[in-house]
């Protein structure tokens, strides 16, 4: 039977890709090995190699077609003695995997826009998302991915303060390990976009000590579970140093990278961070979930002259969003943001966490349960406000997180909710956080580890005793 | 136990180092004087409950940021770890700053909210004052980073002890550093003691001036009691950072007549040891017998002795008079 070539993965996260270009024609012969065609996803552009040997015989999809999503057959090889009427013999389009699935639970919905077009488009519902105060009425929006808008970010500050360069291992020549350094090392050079050696707790010394004499360092981790050889730096270092120099000497550093759970990576690259960081005064921390905050959140991060942790979620890189087209459009650091307003329950979360939040205020609302949904944005320092005007109009609040629960950030909020609003409480604070675990590898145990929107809807009605 | 090494110098060099002139040998002695009267106080001052904590005292190895202060020039940094109170004394930072931070007044460096470990200064660009056993050798690569980067010509002296060059970060440090050719001296004080464990039992590499030999870092020993070979040792690591050859280790090779801190009982070691670095090597002894052969007066050494005691037990009332933090200090400098 004729083999069927499906479109790969390029990275545990890839859902999509274009396929640019075919490097064969039907019916030529093709060996284990041959370059067959060109793909790329707004993070790189790769070769897919044949695993197997015949001719090419039907190319499915077509070069230049974009957003093909991962697993989908783009194209048929035959083996020897078989013919183009072989071909009807492959079946339409082979059962999804698990994989596709786990990724596509972690499709956000918040954005409106369904992630996966062509050639199946699933449906994403849509969030009613409240008017964002930062944004002046009538602003032209673009749409990016948060990678670029990290990118663009970064450029901005860059070409306004010559003290601010970008630092970590695979930032420059490789343009990042997950691209969002691209085009800066062009731009800026080598001086102000550094390659470091696998060194993360000297590089983050060397970020340190450089911004004590009043540079302003970007340090990307590659992942925030490398910072952890780091960790030092950055709590001994950076977060205490203005205290402990009765204020004399800060510290304007922001320290970058993709932070909790990616995709199949497993335990020791899939923690979330956001409770240790948030402990530690002298520290800001803070852990975007859409593109225009991405944007507008480091850009404040990057002026502030303090050590700021920004979280960032592998996942979310290639999702889309829409930025204000400002020419500087910064947003304050510490201000929470009602995503979707309601007055049954307040749903609170951050960063990936908002994926579920958003999907399960869509499900509650088919069952008449309005939830308000509140992205904390900033998890240090945390926008109480925000989230007690909200509990006091709906008396109920589910928290949303990746991370474990013990010593949470779920479980601060909880706490400050009962110190500022308990009288105004119908039903015990919940938590939805993620099992507690290591993150393990199998998709089917991955996908259980994490929270879900089912278990979010789970909690909301139990809060409203439905 | 191994003995004390007499003649580092001899053994490094081959030769005396240059002298000094009159004018430098009187400003060493004094300004190792400050530092070896102002730690005796301090030792005091703890014994009578007035500073808190831990408390390490430089007593002994003077010569060291006394001689490398003399061949550096204004906007070089310095950094180091917990046993800071003679850097900083060398730097010129104010002796009440010091001592009052010591006894956690609001005169202190750091308004009291630093102690012992941690002060810094940034008139006279020191970086701390650092508890954390290693940690200042990535910072002052840092400050060596920013030099480089802004493309002054200044360079960065980064103090660490034989303990601390053991810790990982420093090799991470060392590699950045050569690799980019950054203007940082590091100066390992080598006191033969991380607390109480002895090089000998802490070290497979022992001649810590090779430590950074796999990175092509060059390094010398130097007899770190004799402020002159510490002065001529730091000028030569200067002219190769400032040439932007990158970085230089410089082993001082010293010793720490006083416990590890104040509550260390130094079982680890014999009281002849002590006093036998104390009598043959000590450094300001050696500048001393110096002075005095070159036919400086009894009187004007005296003279020195008086001005440093002046300065020292100003400090010591200033420490233990100045008032305590306001109590709103508590949440102030957290942020900026």
């Amino acid at each position: 039977m004729p083999i069927q070539v499906l479109m790969p993965a390029l990275s545990p996260t890839m859902e999509k890709g274009n396929l640019a270009k075919w490097l064969k024609k039907e019916g030529e012969t093709i060996k284990s090995g041959d370059v067959i065609a060109e793909i790329e996803t707004d993070k790189a552009t790769m070769e897919v190699e044949a695993t197997d040997e015949g001719t090419l015989g039907k190319i499915l999809i077509p070069e230049g077609t974009a957003d093909v999503a991962v697993n989908t057959p783009i194209a048929t090889i035959l083996a020897d003695g078989e013919t183009a009427a072989d071909l009807a013999k492959v079946p339409a389009a082979p059962a999804p995997s698990v994989a596709q699935e786990v990724a596509e639970s972690r499709s956000p919905v918040g954005e409106g826009k369904p992630m996966i077009s062509a050639p199946k488009a699933t449906a994403a519902p849509q969030a009613v998302a409240e008017p964002d105060p930062e944004v002046p009425a009538g602003t032209a929006m673009v749409t990016q991915t948060i990678r670029e808008a990290l990118r663009d970010a970064m450029a901005e500050e860059m070409r306004r303060d010559k003290d601010v360069f970008v630092m970590g291992e695979e930032v420059a020549e490789y343009q990042g390990a997950y691209k969002v350094t691209q085009g800066l090392l062009q731009e800026f050079g080598a001086k102000r976009v550094i390659d470091t050696p696998i060194t993360e707790h000297g590089f983050a010394g060397v970020g340190v000590g450089a911004a004590m004499t009043g540079l302003k360092p970007i340090v990307e981790f590659m992942t925030f579970n490398f910072a952890m050889q780091a960790i030092d730096q950055i709590i001994n270092s950076a977060a205490k140093t203005l205290y402990m120099s009765g204020g004399q000497m800060g510290c304007s550093i922001v320290f970058r990278g993709p932070n909790g759970a990616a995709a199949r990576v497993a335990a020791q690259h899939s923690q979330d961070y956001s409770s240790w960081y948030s402990n530690i005064p002298g520290l800001k921390v803070i852990a975007p979930f859409s593109a225009a905050d991405y944007k507008g959140l480091l850009k404040a991060a990057i002026r502030d002259p303090n050590p700021v942790i920004f979280l960032e979620n592998e996942v979310l890189y290639g999702h889309t969003g829409e930025v204000p087209k400002l020419d500087d459009y910064v947003i304050p650091i510490g201000k929470a943001r009602i995503v979707r307003a309601g007055s049954h329950v307040t749903i609170i979360s951050w960063s990936n966490g908002m994926t579920y939040a958003l999907k399960a205020a869509d499900e509650l609302a088919k069952d008449g349960i309005e939830a308000e949904v509140i992205d904390l944005r900033t998890l240090r320092p945390m926008d109480t406000e925000t989230i007690i005007n909200s509990v006091k109009k709906t008396g109920r609040a589910v928290t949303v997180e990746e991370g474990w629960a013990q010593s949470g950030v779920g479980a601060e909020i909880a706490a400050r909710i009962m110190e500022h609003a308990f009288d105004y409480l119908d039903a015990p604070v919940t938590r939805v956080s993620g099992k507690d675990v290591p993150m393990p590898y199998a998709a089917n145990l991955e996908k259980l580890a994490l929270p879900s929107a089912a278990e979010v809807v789970e909690a909301a009605k139990a809060v409203c005793y439905r | 136990m191994a003995s004390p090494k007499k003649a580092a110098a001899d053994k490094t060099n081959g030769s005396s180092p240059p002298e000094f002139t009159k004018e430098q040998e009187l400003k060493a002695l004094r300004d190792m004087l400050l530092i070896r009267r102002f730690e005796e106080k301090a030792g005091q001052l703890y014994g009578m409950g007035a500073i808190g904590g831990f408390c390490h005292l430089y007593i002994g190895q003077e010569a060291v940021v006394v001689g490398m202060q003399m061949a550096l020039k204004q906007g070089d940094q310095v950094i180091t770890g917990y046993r800071d109170h003679g850097h900083m004394l060398a730097c010129g930072m104010d002796a009440n700053g010091v001592m009052a931070e010591l006894t956690g007044r609001r005169g202190g460096y750091s308004k009291g909210k630093g102690g012992s470990m941690h002060m810094f200064s940034m008139e006279k660009q020191f970086y701390g004052g650092h508890g954390i056993v290693g940690a200042q050798v990535s910072l002052g690569t840092g400050l060596a980073f920013a030099n480089h980067y802004r493309g002054n010509d200044n360079v960065s002296v980064a103090y660490f002890g034989d303990g601390a060059a053991n810790q990982g970060q420093v090799y991470e440090s060392f590699n950045m550093a050569e690799l980019w050719k950054l203007p940082v001296i590091y100066v390992i004080e080598n006191n033969r003691y991380a607390m109480g464990t002895s090089v000998s039992r802490a070290s497979a590499q022992q001649d810590f001036s090779k430590r950074g030999a796999s990175f092509n870092i060059p390094g010398k020993q130097v007899d770190g009691m004799d402020v002159r070979a510490v002065k001529a040792a730091g000028d030569e690591a200067v002219a190769w950072c400032r040439a932007g050859k990158g970085p230089f280790i410089l082993e001082m090779q010293t010793y720490r007549y006083r416990g590890h801190s104040m509550s260390d009982p130094a079982k680890y070691r014999t009281r002849e040891e002590v006093e036998k670095v104390r009598h043959d090597q000590d450094p300001i002894e050696q500048v001393r017998n110096r002075l005095l052969a070159a036919k400086v007066s009894e009187a004007d050494l005296k003279a020195i002795d008086a001005e440093v005691r002046d300065i020292v037990n100003a400090s010591a009332d200033f420490a233990q008079h100045d008032p305590e933090p306001d109590a709103a200090e508590l949440w102030t400098d957290v942020y900026r």
